[in-house]
């Protein structure tokens, strides 16, 4: 298709003559010329190897001369001597009776919904000025599913099915599918079953891209603002990585600002007791996977046949939930470390619980996270003691932004200020967990000097950086090269497994983030609508965060070294092993449904 | 069965059995050899055109009549399903509606045994493409 | 027991009836008795032999001597001439008009080719179980000569100047289709068979895959030559276990023959084919979403293009035609395109397959030419409207298709007619209706019927074919406004104009062509309240006259919601509120006295 793509065509578009590649959609070409055309369930995330274009909504219909019927412009390729019209009253007519008749299916709550305010068919019904809605009738009725993250009111689904591509293509996870037909069609798991009961690994991405409030987080605000005023309770908040570099968009900041002290001081404001950073635990994170990669590494190049490599990170919990369901013969080649969000909690309900003296049950931990696999992480039972969680209540970005917004708080006008001692000191290697092939990162920088005991001659390993779906580079330790394979997207990740099974895999350590672009681009963070230049701004603004840090690497952390030295011992020691490893479970379902039950 | 093989195996199949199908019309013994076709698509089946056919071969073979039963598909007479088509030798063959049980057995009583017309034909209304 | 030389047959049909055919059986009857031929002869009434036109018909058998309009007093004419003296009655005999000459023979007579069969030439002819019934027919020659000549860019040229159509109810050129087909290069390809017959009351499809099973293998292998593919595929509804069992057995036959398989006739060409089971989803008919339910994927279509002969089955180019297409290759081949184009109009050639429903004497399937016109159609072959009712319109194409009027009757029929009628083709459904038919409730039908089938996809089919529906339901219960109508009129324009696929495209077609032939029929539904056909049970009234009523209390006493009142010997009424329009008063009124309004 190259060189045909290359060839121009003259198309007239409103009136006006232009020339567009070959290959163009009129929805592309109209945008090239500054003509706006409505559009719904196309999506696009653009670099990201993520397009959702079913041509179903027929809300970017155009009329195209010489066609009996109107085009949608997401899907119609421009043709030479194509005559296009955009806004012709047939155009208008239809568009408006087709927003209408999905109006006429779509709950009017929109005070309460989730998407009030950030919804793509509100906005539409605002633009096209909708005052009343000429086609009333039957309205689609489906059960309400609550999973531990996800929210699903399908009453709510427009059928733009990009929750659908994200599942199936980007994340091959195929929980979701639509199913039935007309009018009761719907994207759901298979038979209208509950989420919970599929291998949906609540990395939220159905959530990222849905146009409507069919798919929310499951809302803990309530949650933390009961456990914030209540004295008996000493709450602590972590807020990961990623959130710094996105919380500002709630803000009408511009994308990639970098809010930390804004946020830490919002959360001050918003009274949590003790205002730290799970970079702090990603640093742990590092000192813990890092050893484990390195003793797993020595044992290998000794010729030990049984120890596992490559080594897998297990930071992502989304990329957790999707080995356990679909490669459970392979539980044994991710690492043990917990993820940061839960070394923090099990370090602040103990570490600093006692440092403090305060009783466990009496300590809220909340974690504010780019994530919505994260909520279910942290309601997993072997993350709980005595059914105490170690992190209580985990929010997103979207959830904490609303906390302040509900406290009055004008976040832009906020001084910054700095997070608390001691598990709110962090590096640079903590912050670029935020985005794919930062974890793997900070890794290399602690673990070449560890291996070498020399200083490592460099800091920023541009090699292990970008936004392709998977990449590699070969690290050179002083004379060892150290194969890195680096995915996110699972679908991506599913390509590396398969590698690993058939025994093909020439890493020595992957680092694999569920998300696109990874934290950055979570399922809790502030939406992008399809605009890719919103990711690659909070991308930059990562790397910007790990440049403006004194210290660039775990190991260096003063708070690290502390706690290793009072209360831990050694990295990979008896009670890291203890408090700060895992083991994981073979969650490969089997999917029963009771056909007689409706 | 043997393959066929060419354009000219093919041929010569087609013959042979061109040939035994005309000696079954047309033969020496044409006296006697009479072809029932009853009409097995599912409308006719639904109809009862099995029990029907079931019907004619006991009643042929009951009576000694040399006659073939055959099935075949549908003839498009939906309104008076089940159809059958009797051919006589020498005769054309004529095909009669709403064949019940009891009136499969008054046309082997009737029209087969004693050449008497039965109530119920369908006139053939479309051209056949033969050469 | 007698053994009659000379059989006599009479219509008995409605129209002969009416010209008096019941005085000339007894006629017959009387004079062949006075003529002691009682014995020799025997009298006939049959069915309908659907030329009414040119009745009553008396058929002398074996003869096949064929007299029309007979009267009462020709019958001794014809004992003494025909029977007795052996010369037939010239001047009753049947005259062909072009040519102008007395015609006997009942078969060579033009009325009896106003169907002609091509498609389901094998159909009623041959044990479809039995592949020598279909080669003593002329099978295989067709697929033997496309081998031998080894030429698949001349047989499609063949197809193409045959003006074949699609006959699944698009009605695209089969011979470009198959061209396109073959000039996309890849290392497999795939025919497929649509046998996912999914109109409401067309059946031709799987009338030939259970009469004529070989028809379809031997034109899927010509197809597979042409466009070089080796593998064949019947997307075959899984409701059809005949069609399926017959093909099966068609399949394995051909293969002991070596007419599937490997190296067919020796020419080096291997094809073979598999059946695929659809679970019987209209929106499957649609090629696109057809591919995706083979692949098993969700049956829905996609935008084309990549059209299947691009990207189809498995992403590999793909062509698809429909049952009743194929079956007309193997006949072109051997017969030739000439003949084939000679037959039909100017842009569609050849025969189209009905299947005739409704109110209509005769239903059935028939074959006729292209060209014919709906009033040949419905008063001759189907014998006219059922009850001597009055015809009111004919529903073709089925739920994608329209209505058309008396007006129509004289079009010929083709798709370009068809389509400039306001309907369409289709897959061959021809539903008869009479004056009782109630248009919007026809409409109505045929809307539940799209949404039922509707695959959801898109916005205009999911939503606004219920919506269209719902509209519909309160026009026929009475409860619709000008403004209903209004709306329906928009959103059916909206719908075909915005919907994704074929199926949504057309579902408003019986909407809008019943709004433009019967628009006052939905203006008395929603103005006055009424139903002029008097189907919408919403909108009847039971009436009791006063005059009539001897007040006898039967109604009162079984109306089973007790909606009529009124005292013994004085006239009863019913409260209208409560009626449910059951009808059991009418019923048991032995006076006559309540009436429908």
């Amino acid at each position: 298709m190259g060189e045909t793509n290359m060839d121009m065509i003259k198309i007239t578009i409103d009136n006006k003559v232009v020339e567009v590649a070959k290959g163009t959609t009129i929805l592309k070409a109209a945008k090239d010329n500054n003509i706006n055309i409505p559009t719904l369930c196309y999506f696009e995330l653009a670099g990201m190897d993520i397009v959702n274009k079913p041509g179903s909504c027929r809300i970017c219909v155009v009329e195209v001369e010489g066609r009996r019927n109107l085009a949608p412009a997401c899907i119609t390729e421009c043709t030479p001597d194509m005559v296009i019209k955009t806004n012709t009253t047939r155009v208008l007519n239809a568009r408006r009776t087709v927003l209408e008749l999905l109006l006429s299916d779509h709950p009017s709550d929109c005070l309460v919904c989730p998407k009030s305010g950030d919804c793509e068919l509100q906005n539409l019904a605002i633009r096209f000025g909708i005052r009343e809605i000429n086609y009333v009738g039957e309205q689609s009725t489906y059960k309400q599913d609550d999973s531990p993250s996800i929210h699903r009111d399908m009453n709510k689904c427009i059928m733009c099915r990009r929750c659908e591509m994200m599942c199936n293509e980007f994340q091959t996870v195929g929980a979701l599918s639509a199913i039935n037909r007309g009018f009761t069609a719907v994207v759901s798991p298979a038979f209208e079953e509950d989420l919970t009961l599929t291998s949906c690994t609540f990395c939220g991405q159905c959530v990222a891209v849905c146009p409507v409030g069919a798919l929310s987080e499951i809302n803990h605000t309530g949650k933390v603002l009961r456990a914030l005023n209540d004295p008996t309770k000493t709450v602590v908040v972590q807020t990961a990585p990623a959130v710094r570099v996105a919380i500002g968009e709630e803000f009408g900041m511009a994308p990639g600002t970098i809010a930390t002290g804004q946020m830490a001081t919002a959360l001050r404001k918003l009274g949590f007791d003790y205002v730290f950073d799970t970079d702090w635990s990603a640093d742990l994170t590092i000192m813990e996977e890092g050893t484990e990669l390195l003793n797993r590494l020595k044992k290998f190049l000794a010729g030990d046949k049984d120890v596992k490599i490559p080594l897998m990170t297990s930071c992502c919990p989304a990329w957790v939930n999707f080995f356990e369901h679909n490669f459970p013969d392979m539980l044994d080649i991710p690492s043990t470390a917990k993820s940061p969000q839960q070394m923090f909690g099990a370090m602040a309900k103990s570490y600093f619980a006692e440092k403090k003296n305060i009783k466990r049950e009496d300590m809220v931990v909340v974690s504010v996270m780019p994530c919505l696999a994260k909520k279910y992480e942290c309601s997993r039972d072997e993350f709980k003691v005595n059914g105490n969680p170690d992190v209580d209540y985990s929010i997103t970005t979207r959830e904490l932004a609303s906390l302040i917004k509900l406290a009055n708080i004008d976040f832009a006008a906020l001084p910054e200020s700095k997070f608390d001692d001691p598990l709110g000191e962090s590096t640079g290697a903590g912050v670029i967990f935020g985005t794919t092939g930062g974890v793997i990162e900070a890794a290399v920088r602690t673990a070449y000097e560890i291996h070498t005991g020399k200083k490592c001659p460099k800091i920023d390993f541009e090699e292990l950086r970008g936004l392709e779906g998977i990449r590699s580079a070969t690290i050179d330790f002083d004379g060892l090269p150290i194969n890195i394979g680096i995915a996110h997207g699972l679908k991506n990740a599913r390509k590396l497994l398969e590698e690993i099974r058939e025994g093909k895999s020439k890493f020595h350590a992957i680092e694999i983030m569920a998300c696109p672009g990874g934290c950055i681009d979570g399922g809790g963070q502030p939406r992008h609508h399809g605009n890719s230049e919103i990711i690659k701004a909070r991308w930059n603004a990562i790397y910007e965060a790990d440049k403006n840090l004194p210290i660039r690497k775990s190991h260096e952390n003063p708070s690290i070294i502390q706690l290793y030295k009072e209360y831990l011992g050694e990295p990979c020691g008896e009670k890291s092993h203890h408090l700060l490893h895992t083991h994981y479970f073979n969650k490969h379902n089997v999917f029963e449904v009771d056909l007689n039950k409706k | 069965m043997d393959k066929i093989k060419s354009l000219a195996d093919l041929k010569k199949k087609r013959d042979a059995i061109q040939g035994s199908l005309n000696l079954r019309e047309n033969g020496d013994n044409s006296e006697s050899m009479i072809q029932i076709k009853v009409a097995m698509a599912t409308c006719g089946i639904a109809a009862g055109a099995k029990q029907v056919m079931e019907t004619l071969i006991e009643q042929c073979s009951s009576k000694k009549i040399d006659a073939v039963v055959t099935q075949t598909g549908c003839m498009g007479y939906c309104y008076a399903e089940p159809t059958v088509e009797i051919t006589k030798p020498g005769q054309d063959p004529i095909v009669f509606g709403h064949v019940s049980v009891e009136k499969a057995k008054e046309l082997v009583e009737k029209y087969i045994l004693n050449n008497e017309m039965v109530e119920g034909i369908i006139p053939q209304n479309y051209q056949s493409i033969d050469k | 027991m007698a053994n009659y030389k000379y059989h006599i047959l009479i219509c008995g049909g409605t129209g002969c009836r009416a010209s008096k055919s019941g005085e000339i059986v007894q006629n017959f009857k009387n004079i062949l008795k006075q003529e002691n031929l009682d014995n020799e002869i025997q009298v006939i009434t049959t069915g309908c032999f659907g030329f009414c036109e040119k009745g009553p018909i008396v058929k002398i058998l074996p003869d096949n001597t064929f007299y029309t309009q007979v009267k009462p007093e020709d019958c001794e004419e014809i004992v003494k001439e025909h029977f007795i003296k052996g010369r037939k009655v010239t001047r009753l005999l049947y005259t062909d008009p072009e040519k102008k000459e007395h015609v006997s023979d009942s078969k060579h007579m033009n009325f009896y080719k106003k169907q002609m069969r091509i498609a389901l030439r094998n159909c009623g002819f041959i044990n479809p179980e039995n592949i020598d019934e279909y080669i003593a027919r002329d099978g295989y020659a067709a697929l033997a000569k496309v081998l031998e000549q080894n030429d698949p860019q001349a047989t499609i040229d063949i197809i193409k100047k045959s003006g074949l159509r699609g006959r699944g109810g698009g009605g695209f050129p089969t011979g470009l289709k198959w061209e396109i087909a073959s000039k996309n290069p890849a290392d497999q390809k795939y025919i497929i068979c649509n046998a996912d017959e999914g109109d409401p009351g067309a059946f031709m499809d799987r009338s030939i895959l259970e009469g004529d099973p070989h028809s379809i293998i031997e034109a899927m292998t010509i197809g597979g030559f042409c466009i070089g593919a080796t593998k064949g595929l019947v997307y075959i509804r899984a409701e059809y276990p005949l069609a399926i069992q017959r093909l099966q057995i068609a399949i394995e036959q051909a293969r002991e023959y070596g007419l599937l398989g490997k190296d067919l006739l020796g020419s080096g060409f291997d094809f073979d084919l598999e059946l695929r089971y659809g679970a019987g989803a209209f929106v499957c008919g649609e090629e696109t979403a057809l591919i995706h339910s083979m692949e098993g994927q969700r049956g829905e279509p996609t935008f084309k293009p990549p059209f299947p002969a691009q990207e189809g089955y498995l992403k590999k180019p793909s062509n698809v035609n429909n049952v009743e297409t194929f079956a007309n290759i193997p006949v072109i081949i051997n017969k030739g395109w000439e003949w084939f184009s000679s037959i039909g109009t100017e842009k569609s050639k050849g025969t189209k397959v009905f299947a005739l429903a409704g109110q209509i004497n005769n239903v059935g399937l028939i074959e006729v030419p292209m060209g014919i016109t709906l009033r040949e159609v419905i008063f001759e072959i189907g014998g006219g409207i059922k009850n001597g009712k009055k015809f009111k319109a004919v529903q073709t194409g089925g739920p994608s298709g329209g209505c058309l009027t008396e007006e129509f009757l004289d079009t010929p029929i083709d798709y370009d007619n068809l389509i400039a009628a306001g309907s369409m083709m289709g897959s061959g459904g021809m539903i008869v209706m009479d004056e009782t038919s109630c248009m919007p409730a026809v409409a109505r039908f045929y809307l539940d019927f799209t949404c039922e089938e509707s695959c959801g996809k898109c916005s205009p089919c999911r939503v606004g074919n219920k919506r269209l529906c719902e509209l519909l339901d309160k026009i026929t219960s009475g409860k619709g406004t000008m403004e209903d109508l209004e709306n329906i009129k928009n959103l059916s324009q909206v719908i075909k104009d915005t919907a994704l696929c074929g199926l949504g495209q057309t579902s408003p077609n019986p909407v809008l062509s019943t709004i433009s032939h019967f628009w006052d029929e939905y203006v008395a539904h929603v103005v006055d309240k009424k139903c002029p056909a008097g189907q919408c049970k919403a909108l009847k009234q039971y009436i009791i006259d006063p005059e009539k009523c001897k007040g006898c209390t039967a109604c009162a006493r079984n109306c089973p919601v007790g909606a009529i009142k009124g005292t013994v010997k004085n006239p009863h009424e019913i409260n209208q509120e409560l009626c449910i329009k059951c009808g059991t008063c009418q019923a048991k009124c032995k006076f006559g006295a309540i009436s429908v309004q």
